[in-house]
């Protein structure tokens, strides 16, 4: 009885992981084979107010303009993403299948390689020059650290006390990459400015633990920091609420953040993961689709850039917009190189 | 550089990491001592700051939402208890369902409500006590102002009186140690064990209460492992309410040194290895050994 209950428990624990599928191509089988679009989220799904509702952009103003049907997989777990990228290739009216994350890199090129007549791409894929991609298989990265570069210049140019804090989710090198971008735009505008670097952790949890980014936030405005840039997904939310309770600045990422405190989110550097999926799904339409290759999208491109609206422009004097726009322009001619690490 | 780290705002930053521990390793204490092991405290705490965050949206009222992560908390515990103690099933298994369980409910809810699987609109926090003696020390008087953290020290300090001293006490440990021997003496092992659990699943949600009031919203996944560590700190704390406590604070010391340290300038990679060397040297050289109820994980069985 207490066995079988347990079986009964762990089935009930697998069935309830298995993944939804939202499919939003209505009438599939009258569908022209390869005409529609595949999209795996990574995990947090639609509506995380980062990442993956930018894709899901992407995909929305490729419905619009380009007239193409869509359908989209969200994955609970860890390991459904490898069949979900299948259970969408063997769709015979999806014609490229794309993957939000680095997470998917592997399983992508696995998948890729099962379905040569098939186009995939894959968001912040991490690309690896010594290994030959499949010719059907699109990398797209971002250059982080170009859009970081600039709204440090803001922070270098801003700060009164000459300390600015940056706070990074997981330590890994595309999070170094934020950083390192960060450093060097704060440094390029205001070399005597100290900036102070703190990660929430070493696992995927550091990106999910805004208690942490809230008591690393405090730290560091006690230590006198008086802007905060943050690239740590959920974990930032606690960085704007200590911004709050200091009545400091602090910077956001991803996408636009001035409402997680407004008034207090003094720019955000956003990658446009929207500009990435519309770009890659008007190139294949068009037949212009650039496989085994890494496109990367950075300032030059409008894939990364920092938020300057009307509702932070009050907070930012024009001097200070003017010059991060004349480094814009340097950084896009080549003149300023902007490390990764 | 040490008169900066150990500071007011140090020692204030250390309590706040270790409330929520304290909560939920105090469950634990509650349920392990009553026989049924709760590796559910890491769901509980997230369904309890989940409904904490509901019941203040909804109401504008703080003091309701603490009733409700409470109740939360009382809620998700009941399943475990009535998996554990009444169908008998294995703890651990119903524990990690749990954990999922909570993991899946919340983020669907949270859909459902806030159209959103990341985080809720923003709710109001705890109203603040005014303490006049201590308001020119700001990092104090925002830690001791804040009810919760009041409350948490009287719930750690009853707990131990009540476990060791009460005949309430007596009887929970009675049922964890050697149900048989309760039940011969008329004591009702199931009663017991579910009081046991439901009042860890109180305080655990209680935990989650304070980290959405904290963060003054709710987050997919803010338990962040809390529950794990917490679950760490009873052993460490020998079952014991005084000594979890001392325990919990241990880990937010480490935790909160680790965080003024990445400020110092310090090699991130280093620092971050502190508190789990913390717990190690605690667990292999000062604690001594740590026995658990001897019935512990162990289901009951009535002899026919």
């Amino acid at each position: 009885m207490r066995k079988g209950f347990s079986v009964f428990l762990a089935l009930a624990v697998v069935t309830g992981a298995a993944f939804l599928v939202e499919s939003c191509g209505k009438g599939q089988q009258s569908a022209p084979p390869n005409s529609e679009v595949g999209l795996v989220f990574d995990v947090g799904g639609r509506g995380d107010k980062s990442f993956n509702d930018a894709a899901y952009l992407g995909l929305q103003m490729a419905k619009d303009s380009l007239g193409i049907k869509y359908m989209y997989i969200e994955p609970s777990g860890g390991s459904d993403r490898e069949s979900a990228l299948r259970q969408l290739a063997s769709q015979k009216s999806v014609g490229i299948i794309f993957g939000v994350g680095f997470i998917f890199t592997d399983d992508i090129t696995n998948v890729a390689k099962d379905f040569p007549d098939k186009k995939f791409a894959c968001i912040d894929y991490s690309y690896d020059s010594t290994k030959a991609l499949p010719s059907n298989l699109i990398a797209i990265e971002f250059r982080e650290n170009e859009g970081s570069f600039l709204v440090g210049a803001i922070a270098g140019l801003m700060t009164k006390t000459n300390k600015v804090g940056f706070i990074g989710g997981m330590e890994s090198p595309l999070i170094r990459k934020f950083q390192a971008g960060y450093e060097a735009g704060v440094k390029y505008v205001n070399p005597k400015c100290k900036v102070l670097v703190a990660y929430a952790g070493v696992t995927g949890e550091a990106f999910k633990n805004p208690a942490k980014g809230k008591e690393l936030a405090l730290s560091q405005y006690s230590q006198g920091a008086d802007i905060i840039y943050h690239a740590s997904g959920v974990t930032g939310l606690g960085v704007f609420e200590a911004a709050r309770e200091m009545k400091k600045y602090a910077i956001g990422v991803d996408m636009d953040q001035w409402n997680e405190a407004p008034g207090f989110v003094l720019t955000s550097m956003v990658k446009k993961g929207n500009v990435a999926v519309y770009d890659i799904i008007r190139e294949w339409k068009e037949g212009k689709f650039k496989g085994g290759t890494a496109e990367i999208f950075g300032l030059r491109d409008d894939g990364v850039d920092f938020v300057y609206d009307k509702n932070n422009k009050p907070l930012i004097p024009d001097a200070v917009y003017k010059k991060v726009e004349q480094l814009r322009s340097e950084i896009i001619a080549g003149q300023i190189k902007v490390p990764t690490q | 550089m040490i008169s900066q780290i150990f500071s007011l705002a140090f020692l204030a930053q250390t309590i706040r990491i270790t409330v929520p521990y304290s909560l939920a390793s105090l469950g634990g204490v509650y349920s392990e001592r009553g026989g049924v092991v709760n590796i559910a405290l890491e769901g509980i705490i997230l369904n309890g700051a989940f409904c904490a965050t509901v019941g203040t949206y909804y109401t504008g009222s703080p003091l309701f939402g603490v009733v409700c992560g409470i109740a939360g908390g009382l809620l998700t515990a009941l399943i475990h208890a009535v998996v554990t103690i009444h169908v008998k099933a294995d703890q651990i298994i119903s524990g990690i369902a749990i954990n999922l369980f909570a993991v899946g409910i919340t983020k669907f809810v949270l859909e459902i409500l806030f159209h959103s699987s990341s985080n809720s609109d923003r709710i109001p926090g705890l109203p603040h006590i005014h303490l006049g003696f201590i308001e020119n020390q700001p990092d104090v008087a925002r830690l001791l102002g804040n009810p919760l953290v009041l409350a948490t020290i009287l719930i750690v300090v009853a707990s131990q009186f009540i476990i060791f001293k009460t005949r309430f006490g007596l009887r929970l440990r009675a049922v964890g140690e050697n149900p048989e021997a309760a039940d011969t003496v008329g004591i009702s092992v199931v009663l017991y064990r579910y009081l046991g659990v439901l009042i860890s699943g109180a305080l655990a949600g209680l935990a989650g209460a304070w980290l959405a009031f904290d963060q003054h919203s709710f987050t997919d996944g803010m338990s962040a492992g809390r529950g794990y560590i917490a679950l760490a700190a009873m052993i460490v704390g020998k079952w014991n309410p005084m000594g979890a406590a001392a325990a919990c604070l241990l880990f937010g010391f480490a935790e909160s040194l680790q965080i003024q340290l990445q400020g110092a300038g310090m090699p991130t990679q280093f620092i971050q290895m502190i508190p789990y060397v913390a717990t190690i040297i605690v667990l292999a050289g000062f604690i001594g050994k740590a026995v658990a109820p001897g019935a512990d994980g162990v289901p009951y069985e009535k002899e026919k």
